[in-house]
Parts: structure tokens; sequence; C-alpha cells
């Protein structure tokens, strides 16, 4: 249970972390947070020949205003979910996620951008990142490019990254003023990866009660974080109430691709998720009576 | 490229360095190289909290943190907790007599996230003590003890 030999480097610079991945196509993986990435080397299921640790480099640990929105550096630690200013301000539904992620012993370490990176389809931040159209900043030796978050995830722990690309920035722009959003799970323990976890976003007419826009995506049930465009669908035009929730939910359940494994089973996995999709929209419902 | 580091840091008010392997981690730095054999390793892949410590403030796994990672850091280990005369810190007064403990193994875990935990939020709740207390994983007690512990330690602590 020690990791395996590595060329290890800690630039100062993001240049030269960058160079230092574009020379080892192959064999180099970026150490952020490490939450996820020293766990695998400790247990030898990851030896990669060299580890280019970006916690050293100067600039890439902010949050900051982008317009409406917030971007997140690449060196950004999980418990900036819970304090900073901004995203309490701004992205509201992010900072009630940071009470699902995780505990607070791996949050001073994890970095947002780098669970993104990670994309384990059964973490929140993905999720949130393609119910809330984030854009996810790619920087190769030459270029940045912005990669849309629903193109983003591609499979089990599989992005559009390259090998020779660091994440440097998640780009959250502000939802509309008028959606309101929840985001539920159900998992064994409290900050445990989730069995199955839902974000929703509703917007509801302002003249009459009729739903206008609906955002359902559902993480721990599939390769990805997945959005389920049909059950959306369903929702539009109907009164919010537990009518339409009922139909979404059981949609919802069908639509999505979980798995049998130790924790749960395929069915209850959907089960949870016609449940949860119930409980998250009522609580959006109540959001907007509120505001 | 250098297999080995050397690593200066500070842990509980001392200066320390030491040479290790680039691949070491914290927690078996703190042990073997540092002699600091209070911080316990358990799962070794985040889990357990057994080995958790206080880097820079923050509570962090040293099992899942890399020596070289820690270079220039502050840290505060169990043993940074007592006086050098032996005087326990109230924390740890507050774990023997609520019984917060029976084989000790995950205890220096529990202390450190406590002690982060009553310095920042010395008015914790019941629900933001048990937050901070599912990071950790104890086989004895039943968790109620140790949470027992941490709101007295709390009373005692803002209190004093």
């Amino acid at each position: 249970m020690k990791p395996a030999r590595f060329e290890y480097y800690d630039p100062r610079n993001l240049q030269e972390a960058l160079e230092i991945l574009h020379a080892h196509p192959d064999d180099g993986k970026i150490l952020a947070g490490g939450q996820s990435l020293m766990p695998l080397l400790n247990m030898r299921l990851a030896r990669p020949k060299i580890i280019v640790d970006i916690n050293r480099i100067e600039g890439l640990n902010y949050v900051k205003a982008t317009g409406t929105g917030v971007a997140i550096g690449a060196n950004a630690r999980q418990r900036a979910l819970q304090t900073e200013r901004l995203i309490g301000e701004r992205l509201v539904v992010l900072r009630e996620a940071g009470s699902f992620i995780a505990h607070p012993q791996i949050c001073s370490r994890g970095t947002i951008c780098g669970s993104l990176a990670h994309a384990d389809p059964a973490a929140e931040l993905p999720a949130l990142a393609v119910a809330l159209d984030a854009e996810l900043v790619a920087t190769g030796p030459n270029a940045a490019r912005a990669i849309p978050a629903g193109g983003f995830f591609q499979s089990y722990f599989t992005t559009a990254l390259q090998p020779d690309e660091i994440l440097t920035e998640a780009r959250f722009p502000a939802p509309p003023e008028d959606m309101a959003w929840s985001i539920l799970e159900v998992s064994r323990r409290h900050g445990d990866f989730a069995l199955v976890g839902i974000v929703a976003g509703l917007a509801v007419e302002r003249e009459r009660p009729v739903i206008n826009r609906a955002r359902l995506v559902y993480f721990g049930v599939g390769a990805t974080p997945m959005r389920v465009n049909a059950a959306e669908a369903l929702l539009i035009g109907q009164a919010p109430g537990e009518d339409a929730f009922d139909a979404a939910a059981q949609v919802a359940g069908q639509e999505i691709d979980p798995s049998n494994d130790i924790h749960a089973t395929a069915e209850y996995r959907r089960a949870v998720a016609a449940t949860l999709t119930r409980r998250a929209l009522r609580a959006a419902m109540e959001k907007l009576k509120a505001n | 490229m250098a297999t080995t580091r050397t690593i200066k840091l500070r842990v509980n008010g001392a200066d320390y360095e030491g040479t290790a392997e680039v691949r070491k981690t914290l927690v078996d730095f703190l042990r073997e190289d540092l002699g600091l054999t209070g911080t316990n390793v358990g799962c070794e892949h985040g889990v357990c909290g057994a080995c958790t410590i206080l880097m820079n403030g923050e509570t962090v796994r040293s099992c899942i943190m890399l020596a070289a990672q820690a270079d220039g850091a502050e840290l505060m280990t169990v043993e940074g907790l007592a006086k050098p005369s032996g005087e326990l810190h109230p924390i740890q007064e507050a774990f023997r007599e609520k019984h917060g403990l029976q084989c000790g193994f995950c205890t220096p875990g529990f202390l450190m996230t406590t002690y982060e935990l009553l310095s920042k939020h010395p008015d914790a709740d019941e629900e933001e003590i048990k937050e901070w207390l599912s990071g950790h994983l104890c086989r004895c007690t039943g968790y109620q003890d140790i949470l027992e512990s941490v709101k007295l330690a709390a009373s005692r602590l803002r209190n004093s």
C-alpha cells in the first residue's frame, strides 16, 4: 500500500507544467488536491511514471467574478464552496452542494477543478457543471479552449481533456434569475459518494402557474452525469405540482442507466432516482414561492 | 530527476528537516523520519481518518499527501496537543472523561478534527459536530461517547 516509483515535478508556473506534460504524453498525471489520485497511487491501481504537482503554481487558487457568473481556478479547494462569499451570492446551489461533497478533512485539499477532471460519475460537481451549463477551460501547451460541460464528460473517469492539457478554470454562468435549483442525493454515509443524486432546476411563468423551463441532471446512475431531456420535456407547459412531478419522476427512473454493484441494485437506484426527482422538484418549487 | 527531496517544515512549533523519497506519504515521513508516531496509519486511502493532522491550520489526511508537498508547511499533530509538562489538552481530558476512546487507534485523528472544529466553530451544534466527525471511523465506541466528548470539550473551551 505504498505508491510505486515515479518522477515528481512541482513547477512554479503553468507553462512549465504544460511542457512537462507535453513531453510525457502517455506517462504523466496531474496531482492537484490528490484526494482521488493518491488513494489510487497508494493502492497501485495507478502507476504513472510522471507526477506533475500543480499545487505550487502561482495564481490558480481563486474564485472570482466573471460578468454575472463565477470562475474557479484549478487550485481552489472544495472548502471554497462553503467559504467564498461570491458562491453564496451567485451560485447558491453550489454552496448547498458543498454540504454533500466529501468531509471537511477532504475538502481542505480536494479541488473543485480536480473533481471535474477526475469525472467520477457519482460525484456532485460534474453533474452541477452539466446542469448549470459551465464551461471548462482546458489549457494546453499552445492554446486554451473552453469546453461546454455537456460535452466534457465522456465516460467513467474520462473527459475531453487531452493528455497535455490542464483544466485550469471552471466557469459557471449565473443561473437565470427566475430559476430555482435543488440538489439532493442518497448515500450510505453523509459525505460519501452518492448512490443516486439529482440536480434539478425549475422556472415558472410569471403570469400563470405553468412550468416554462426545467433541468434534471442525475449522478451515480451511469457513465457520466446524465441529463434526462425526456423528463424535462414532460414538465414544460404543466402546472407545477404533484401530477407533473410524478410523471417526470417515472420517466427519469426509466431513462437513466444505473448499474448493479455492491452498494445498490439498478432497480433500487431507479426507484431512488424517481423519489429524488419528486423531492427535488418540490424543493425547487418551494424556493420559487419563497422568492 | 532526483528521486529524493529535502523537506523542511514546522511540526508542533519545532523546525524539522529530513530527506525522503518523493513517493513517500506525509504520514510515513512523520512517523519514520521525524519519529512522530502519534499519528496512526489506518486505511491508507483517505477513508478512515486515523492519520488526520493539521496543515496550515486545516485538517488533512496525511496518508494521501506526499511528504514533498508539505515542504515549507506548518503542521500540528496529536503530539502538539498536550503541554510539554504532560498536562492534557481540554479536548483530551474530555475524551478521557467521557470514554471517547476504547482501543485508541482512531483517536489522534478525532482529536485533530475536534481541535480544528472547536478553534473555528466554538459554538458548533450537534449537527455540525456530527458533520465534522463523519470523516472518521471508529470501530469501538459507537460514536456516541465521542460526540459527548466533543460537546464537553466545547463547553469547557467556551468557558475557559
